[in-house]
């Protein structure tokens, strides 16, 4: 009997038929797609993008060089190198993220005990040439002056949970 | 105006002929190349459509341009021949592919009077050419100097080969119940409403012969020659530019033609659906017959694309053993009936 019944189930090809409705409804679904340089999706304040090294409300850059994040980048990204300023409080001289070497894994700004190296949301960027892809520390203040207001606020969604 | 009537007139009798049936080959092959062009854009569409997603939409509005920039690309692209190739062979290859799928047109009846070459061994002509495009598949594959392409080769030669003979059988079943060789006559045969048609005696055919032709022209389920997530090609691995675009062309020919013939053979070609019905039939009495062509044949160029979209690829021996361990025998047996039903003309449809 269930030979017979497996005999008619693929003569009449029941199992296809089955397949092919459901693409035919998926032909009418309403389609994910995200039309993109117009539309983007929505980011995450835990997103892990591009680097900034931020600022105090006063202007004190908030790096101390104690590097934690040198010392726990895993892909050795980030190279540091401190001097006392002139008025004896520790600073970076040379603050330099590869970022073909790093992996984004965002363990720097877990280590940052003041909250200094932060991953951005920015993720649309490109380098034109050799070099380029060292975010030097000029460079990364520059990119934490500029959101700085959306990097305060992706830390206090972010304060409750860390 | 006048002057080009008279120099026309002037020409001799053979040279007018010539020229006309140029013109008539020109309106019928440019259409179909500009359908080819839009089918691949339909297929990416459909089956982005029935993935959720949203296909090309990029280039011009709505993407409608994209076809004809795949073109222009391709056309830019060098044709690179494989070192000791066998050059002519290899370039002739792809023509040999096209010419048959281009050339079959040519019995297809477009509408009641509308046949480029109205001859009465129509069908045996489609069988004849068809069967020609496995040279191009061969000859590319060899003249490639390859041992992947020949390999993809002999797959494809060997599934081509086996699902011709399954369509082959489908049509003789169709040749016996409308008793003519001729694709008009073979529509005439079917008149009187969508129950009329072939598609309802002749069943099984119908499904063995729409089954083969996705076989046949090596579209998914049945594309293990090309196999594009596994094998990346089979025959044409060593073809770019306008050769390999003239293989693609050839493919999606093939698809078309497949398409129009069962729109023919199977669900009455020009005729209405509604043809001699009480009140549906004369309320469509003024849609032109082509419109009933391109409808029937648009479904089935549609239907291409959706098993494409639902179907994983059928492994090698499967193929084959639904080829000749199935299909063959499927219409070996519905011939023997349709034959019987003929014969002792069975109500309906053979009275």
């Amino acid at each position: 009997m269930n030979v017979f019944k497996n005999y008619f189930k693929s003569l009449f090809l029941l199992e296809l038929f089955r397949g092919l409705s459901v693409t035919g409804r998926y032909l009418f679904r309403k389609k994910f797609t995200i039309m993109y340089p117009e539309e983007k999706a929505p980011v995450s304040p835990r997103f892990r993008g591009l680097h900034a090294l931020r600022r105090y409300p006063n202007g004190e850059e908030r790096c101390i060089a104690c590097k934690l994040c040198e010392a726990t980048c895993p892909a050795l990204a980030i190279t540091i190198e401190a001097e006392p300023r002139e008025d004896g409080s520790r600073r970076t001289t040379r603050y330099d993220i590869d970022l073909f070497k790093c992996i984004y894994c965002g363990y720097c700004q877990e280590a940052c005990p003041v909250d200094a190296i932060v991953e951005t949301r920015i993720y649309e960027y490109h380098f034109e040439n050799r070099g380029e892809n060292i975010m030097t520390k000029e460079k990364l203040l520059a990119v934490g002056d500029k959101c700085e207001a959306q990097l305060a606020a992706d830390i206090e969604a972010q304060a409750k949970v860390r | 105006m006048e002057f080009l009537i008279s120099l026309w007139e002037a020409l001799p009798y053979e040279l007018q002929y010539l020229i006309w049936t140029m013109i008539k080959i020109v309106a019928i092959v440019l259409p179909m190349m500009l359908l080819v062009a839009y089918y691949t854009y339909a297929e990416r569409k459909i089956i982005g459509y029935m993935q959720v997603r949203v296909g090309p939409n990029r280039v011009g509005p709505k993407g409608w341009l994209q076809p004809i920039a795949d073109a222009l690309k391709l056309m830019f692209k060098e044709i690179i021949i494989p070192a000791n190739a066998n050059k002519l062979l290899f370039l002739m290859a792809p023509a040999i592919t096209l010419a048959p799928a281009l050339a079959a047109w040519a019995v297809f009846p477009f509408d009641e009077k509308l046949v480029f070459a109205d001859i009465n061994a129509g069908l045996l002509y489609i069988l004849a050419l068809t069967s020609v495009g496995v040279y191009g598949v061969i000859i590319g594959g060899w003249a490639s100097n390859s041992k992947y392409a020949f390999l993809g080769t002999m797959r494809s030669a060997a599934q081509i080969v086996a699902y011709e003979i399954a369509m082959g059988f489908a049509l003789v079943g169709v040749l016996v119940a409308a008793g003519s060789l001729n694709l008009g006559e073979i529509i005439r045969a079917q008149e009187g409403g969508i129950f009329s048609w072939f598609w309802l005696p002749l069943l099984p055919l119908f499904a063995v012969y729409v089954i083969s032709g996705v076989a046949e022209t090596n579209r998914a389920p049945f594309d293990v020659a090309e196999g594009e997530s596994e094998i990346v090609a089979g025959f044409h691995v060593e073809y770019s530019g306008m050769a390999f675009a003239v293989y693609f062309l050839a493919e999606y020919a093939n698809m078309i033609l497949i398409s129009a013939l069962t729109a023919v053979m199977f669900f009455g070609g020009w005729l209405s659906p509604f043809q001699g019905w009480p009140v549906l039939g004369p309320l469509f009495d003024w849609v032109p017959g082509f419109f009933w062509l391109v409808i029937k044949t648009g479904f089935f160029m549609f239907l291409f694309l959706w098993l494409r979209a639902t179907f994983p690829r059928y492994r090698y021996d499967q193929i084959m053993r639904l080829g000749w361990k199935v299909f063959i025998p499927i219409t070996i047996v519905w011939i023997a009936v349709v034959g019987l039903a003929v014969v002792y003309q069975v109500p309906w449809w053979f009275d």
